[in-house]
């Protein structure tokens, strides 16, 4: 069982499970809301984004941009109003960190907004929050009305003039609206599909405005790095990635939850030492380390730190953290039928590669878990695969590539053995 | 008129708040089939209307996203998270025995109108596994025995 707070804690989750956090005056008592009022009355827009760039910050919604330098691409000299959008549909399987970010630290999350605003500009933050977190939308709701009351948002934000309003948008259950520009389209009311890029947001973002858009735990470092400063970030994880960040980890371990640990903390001390490794004696077979668009690694290569820079070496990357753990019992191929039907359902269907690509995958992952697929099969799903990275309107048919390549680098020999054997091998594999 | 006065007093408020009145289209969709329990044509027509949109842009909205319904519903919904974390814990296991439990298949609706069963995916609670949302509100590290006694407490 999973316990609900952070089992390890640092400065993000430190105070998370304290049930007073989530008010505003337990946040203050707890120093809350002074990053924001040093950044409004003491810093320039201009020095606080020299600040998150010095800090080496880059977005947790899983692209891992530089979140200093996203910031200084919106236009500076522009009549028209400016926005952010706080993604927070959080849809990628395998990852929970922003739902505990917003049930257990609402006000965190808005003093991030209120500097984000103040260094881009932006007279308003959409946070859309996918429509089944009704629960953490609530608590963000009332925290939203607390910092209004409270003069912290509103017309005279902490009385330095600044004007900030904060709107929370529900969502409706559609994976794709995570994609920036989906969610945009998504946020004017349409269908949530991505669109042609440029323009990119910063030029013509919601309702045409410029708009930047990070995720929810992006916005949750920026107070710690204004009120601490870029080095004490810098003090937590690799020189390339730095500061920490919450790894969901789940499947197969003795204690799946939350742990917030530096980047760069090696992949098999999170599964095995924080986690307590796969339960009842049984042997780890692979674990995807970012959520369940990022490739697997088998059982011999977790030895690696959870960092972009480590990561891409094994031709992966750490996505979202969230850590999914397969044990020895496990079907690699009915992992793929998993992969397969979700990227399915949830491509928006404009660009042929990825609606067609998609469902290939399906079916052949069917077949081969049936007992009926061939040894073309395989090399038919890698190319597939092949051709559906690079040549879409969005990311989506990549983050459906990339797995289906990883398991065929890793357990292609579950894959034949199921085509050579006319059937599962894995009896005690987790049901389809 | 499907959709009462009280409810398009709520949608003018979310029109309010956003800088075009279509960006409160999908708020509108979640208030009204809090009241309806579906959208239906008549209902996407008098949106329409409200919106000045074409009811076939309403309809298209409804048909995208899962949480919005074209046709009636139980009156209770429970959806049981298969993706790949949940299926690791017995999440699809779980699911087959409560389609056998209240003898229908997940899509469909049991046949006095009571729960609606189906599957979704993930649904930020994979540590929880296995897990399932019944009218809006997460039930998480469930058994057999934990998910009966929830679905049979509903009227
Ligand atoms: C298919 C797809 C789904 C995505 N889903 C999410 C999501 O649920 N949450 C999120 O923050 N970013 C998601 N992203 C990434 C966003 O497009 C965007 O890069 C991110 O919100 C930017 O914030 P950041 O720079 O702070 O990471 C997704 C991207 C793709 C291609
Ligand atoms: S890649 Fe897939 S999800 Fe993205 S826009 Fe194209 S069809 Fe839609
Ligand atoms: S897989 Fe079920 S909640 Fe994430």
């Amino acid at each position: 069982m999973g316990l609900k707070v952070p089992y390890v804690t640092s400065y993000l989750s430190e105070h998370f499970a304290d049930d007073e956090f989530g008010a505003l005056q337990g946040y203050e008592r707890r120093g809350g809301y002074q990053a924001a009022k040093k950044a409004l009355r003491e810093m320039t827009p201009e020095q606080v984004i020299e600040l998150v760039k010095t800090s080496g910050l880059q977005g947790r919604g899983g692209a891992g941009f530089p979140t200093g330098m996203k910031w200084s691409f919106m236009p500076k000299d522009t009549p028209k109003p400016k926005y952010l959008v706080c993604n927070a549909d959080e849809s990628e399987p395998g990852s929970f960190k922003d739902r505990i970010l917003l049930e257990r630290g609402p006000h965190q999350l808005l003093e991030g907004i209120l500097i984000g605003a103040w260094a881009t500009g932006a007279s308003r933050t959409f946070v859309y929050v996918r429509g089944e977190y009704a629960q953490p939308a609530a608590e963000l709701q009332r925290a939203v009305d607390e910092a209004y009351a409270k003069g912290y948002l509103g017309r005279n934000v902490m009385r330095s003039g600044f004007q900030h309003d904060v709107l929370v948008v529900r969502g409706a259950g559609a994976y794709i609206c995570g994609e920036e520009t989906g969610l945009l389209e998504s946020l004017e009311g349409k269908k949530g599909q991505p669109r042609k890029k440029p323009p990119f947001p910063a030029e013509y973002g919601a309702f045409g405005m410029p708009t930047t858009v990070n995720n929810v735990e992006t916005f949750c470092h920026v107070p710690h790095i204004v009120s601490k400063g870029a080095d004490w970030f810098r003090s937590f994880g690799t020189e390339k990635s730095p500061g920490s960040t919450i790894f969901g980890v789940s499947g197969h371990v003795v204690r799946p939850g939350l742990y917030e640990l530096p980047l760069g903390t090696r992949l098999d001390e999170i599964v095995f030492e924080h986690a307590g490794g796969v339960p009842d004696g049984r042997k780890i077979k692979g674990v995807i380390p970012g959520g369940m668009s990022m490739p697997i690694l088998p059982a011999g290569q977790l030895d690696v730190p959870m960092a972009n820079e480590f990561l891409r070496e094994r031709k992966t990357m750490l996505g979202t953290g969230g850590v999914m753990v397969m044990d020895e019992t496990t079907c690699m191929v009915r992992v793929g039928c998993v992969i397969g039907w979700f990227f399915r359902d949830e491509s928006c269907g404009q660009c042929t590669q990825c609606r067609e690509g998609t469902g290939w995958i399906h079916k052949i992952m069917q077949r081969i878990e049936r007992g009926a697929g061939t040894r073309e099969d395989l090399d038919l799903l890698l190319d597939i695969a092949s051709k559906m990275e690079g040549q879409t309107i969005c990311a989506f048919a990549d983050a459906a590539a990339w797995p289906v390549q990883g398991l065929l680098r890793h357990f292609r020999e579950d894959f034949e053995t199921h085509v050579r054997e006319r059937k599962c091998p894995f009896p005690a594999s987790f049901e389809l | 008129m499907v959709i009462s006065a009280e409810t398009r007093a709520k949608i003018e408020t979310e029109i309010a708040k956003v800088p075009q009145k279509r960006g409160a289209l999908l708020a509108a969709l979640h208030l009204v089939q809090a009241e309806l329990g579906h959208v239906s044509l008549e209902t996407a027509r008098e949106l329409a209307e409200l919106f000045e949109l074409k009811p076939v842009d309403v309809q298209e909205v409804v048909t995208f996203y899962n949480m919005f319904y074209d046709r009636p519903q139980g009156r209770h919904h429970a959806y049981v998270c298969t993706n790949l974390p949940c299926s690791l814990r017995g999440a699809r296991t779980l699911l087959k025995q409560l389609e056998a439990h209240l003898g229908v298949e997940a899509g469909e609706t049991t046949a006095d109108g009571r729960i609606t069963l189906g599957h979704e995916e993930c649904l930020g609670a994979c540590a929880y596994a296995p897990m399932m949302r019944v009218d809006g509100v997460y039930h998480e590290d469930l058994d057999l025995a934990k998910a009966k006694q929830i679905l049979d407490g509903l009227k």
